[in-house]
């Protein structure tokens, strides 16, 4: 481990639903640039840690810093625009628009700040995504008519329209065939390259080992392994978690 | 040349009206064209928050009673000039939309009509026990007989009608074609998506519903003066709720366009049916319509005409 400061820095974060304790203490930190896979069985409490920390709801306790301001309290779109951006498990395109009117929301409403690539032509902007992931050729289309794999592209195409430090992808690549798989994968690297640090939340282990430097294991909302991903892998509990006895 | 911009249009429009009213001897055409240019302000104000961001306000009688109610308290404090009773009117509209929004625009769906049809209720049994305002009695306006420069005096509350139409259109023009209309736009696609782009939410509904509810209210103020007899029953009628709705359903709702065709069609028919037929038979045909065009035109006349273009787009281009 180094001793640079993580960009995302979350501690003890618990969160409840009724009697049902979803996340438990839970501490996650992520350093810039960093490739990290959280993993874990059906329930453990992934998509909720994704949830609180995005600020889709709120945690009940716990503090979380980014980029070292205390954000626990700031509404989703404010962390958005500070650079912690997320896609959907499942697709969540904007379905009136076509695939570029997708790019320009984020565009027009977290990134207007900092354009990238020497223009701030949002649309110039938004096909020079669209040629990143491959979709260039679709720009115009009614987003409502892709298919499965070409939405997944398109809600990272939206997430990086963003400009994220952060990029939680929160299985992007569930019910993809294996080709498909490995294309999102190079996507991912491809972003990582640019400096966007990357949370992968997946149950394809082939694609966590393949893509991460260090695993995240969340068993019933706690956090039970946390190391570089040979040694996660080979850790007795999470064995046991997801093997059983 | 520089390309003509597309506002030019509806303020023409406005012109030429304006110059008919000055052509036109009877008065009848007045009297109905003041409700016609009325709900044009009602459904391009609804459309504002239910057209371009998916909230169903079944309210629309709540703000434009509070901009008729408005003016009935200023007529009883100090008779002010009309306009200042039309800019009274929408700053209170207004804040009763801020106060709503941001009690109920968590909810959503059906619980959000809901929560604003209670409103209309609950504002009109507030001015029922109003005896300021005269109650369940309602409130007789005296009109001055004539205004300077004016044929009549509803000629002149036509004129007056004739602008905020004219307002009501360039504001839900503007708004459609800004940022701001691009993030209503995603909001009603998909709210929490929306959220993640950085769109603020919360702020863009509430920004949306005080201008609704502004421009309702000041649909709202002429309205003693031109009926001269306000009840509650009339101001906060259901009437305006459901044409408000059925208006920018049935003439488009994703442009701004859409409800003034609306309006224009749905209020002319109602007006020829109060005098061919009769009253009682308007919110039937708002009910016919609304279901032949739920049915077959989902997307409106607006709709309707945009999907002929593309058709025509594609077989010239293969």
């Amino acid at each position: 481990m180094t001793t640079q400061s993580p960009l995302l820095d979350a501690m003890s974060i618990r969160k409840r639903f009724g009697g049902f304790v979803a996340l438990d203490a839970v501490d996650i930190a992520i350093r810039p640039g960093e490739r990290v896979g959280l993993i874990g069985p059906n329930g453990s409490g992934k998509s909720t840690l994704v949830n609180c920390l995005s600020g889709a709801i709120s945690s009940d306790t716990g503090t979380i810093r980014f980029d070292g301001r205390a954000i626990e309290r700031l509404p989703a779109h404010q962390r958005t625009r500070l650079g912690i951006v997320r896609t959907f498990q499942i697709p969540l395109p904007f379905t009136s628009m076509t695939v570029i009117g997708n790019l320009t929301i984020p565009l027009r409403f977290a990134a207007r700040h900092h354009a990238v690539g020497g223009t701030t032509n949002d649309v110039e902007q938004a096909l020079l995504i669209l040629e990143d992931v491959g979709l260039r050729d679709k720009a115009h289309e009614p987003s409502a008519g892709l298919t499965q794999v070409e939405l997944r592209k398109l809600e990272l195409a939206r997430a990086v329209a963003a400009r994220p430090k952060l990029l939680i992808a929160d299985e992007t690549m569930a019910g993809l065939s294996n080709s498909e798989v490995d294309e999102i994968i190079l996507l991912l690297f491809k972003l990582n390259e640019q400096g966007i640090a990357i949370i992968m939340i997946e149950h394809i282990m082939r694609a966590v080992m393949a893509f991460s430097q260090r695993a995240i294991v969340l068993v019933a909302g706690k956090k039970i392994a946390d190391d570089t991903t040979d040694v996660v892998i080979n850790n007795a509990e999470v064995v046991r978690a997801y093997l059983g006895e | 040349m520089r390309r003509i911009p597309s506002w030019i249009w509806p303020v023409l429009v406005a012109l030429f009206i304006l110059a008919l009213s000055r052509v036109v001897k009877n008065e009848y055409y007045m009297f109905a064209g003041y409700v016609v240019l009325q709900y044009i302000v009602l459904a391009s104000a609804w459309n504002i928050l239910g057209g371009y961001s998916g909230y169903v306000n079944f309210g629309s009688a709540a703000f434009f009673g509070i901009g008729a109610y408005g003016a009935v308290v200023l007529d009883k404090l100090w008779q002010p000039p009309l306009v200042v009773a039309i800019v009274f009117g929408g700053i209170v509209a207004s804040l009763v939309g801020l106060v709503t929004a941001y009690l109920t625009l968590r909810l959503r769906g059906v619980f959000f009509a809901i929560a604003t049809l209670a409103l209309a209720i609950v504002l009109q049994t507030l001015v029922m026990n109003w005896d300021f305002v005269g109650g369940p009695l309602g409130y007789y306006s005296v009109r001055p007989d004539s205004i300077a420069g004016f044929p009549s005096y509803v000629n002149y509350l036509f004129v007056i009608m004739l602008g905020l139409a004219l307002i009501a259109v360039l504001v839900a023009r503007a708004i459609e074609l800004s940022f701001i209309g691009r993030g209503l736009a995603a909001i009603r696609d998909n709210e929490l998506a929306a959220e993640c782009c950085g769109v603020p939410t919360l702020r863009l509904k509430v920004f949306a519903t005080m201008v609704s509810g502004g421009l309702m209210g000041m649909a709202g103020a002429p309205f003693p003066y031109y009926i001269t007899y306000l009840d509650p029953n009339s101001a906060f009628s259901l009437a305006y709720g459901i044409n408000s709705i059925a208006m920018p359903l049935i003439g488009g709702m994703t442009h701004w366009i859409g409800p003034v065709i609306g309006a224009v069609l749905l209020a002319v028919i109602q007006q020829v049916a109060t005098v061919t037929i009769s009253s009682e038979l308007n919110l039937m045909i708002v009910g016919v319509l609304l279901i032949s065009f739920i049915t077959l035109a989902p997307n409106g006349i607006v709709g309707l005409f945009e999907r002929y273009r593309q058709k025509r787009q594609r077989r010239l281009s293969t």
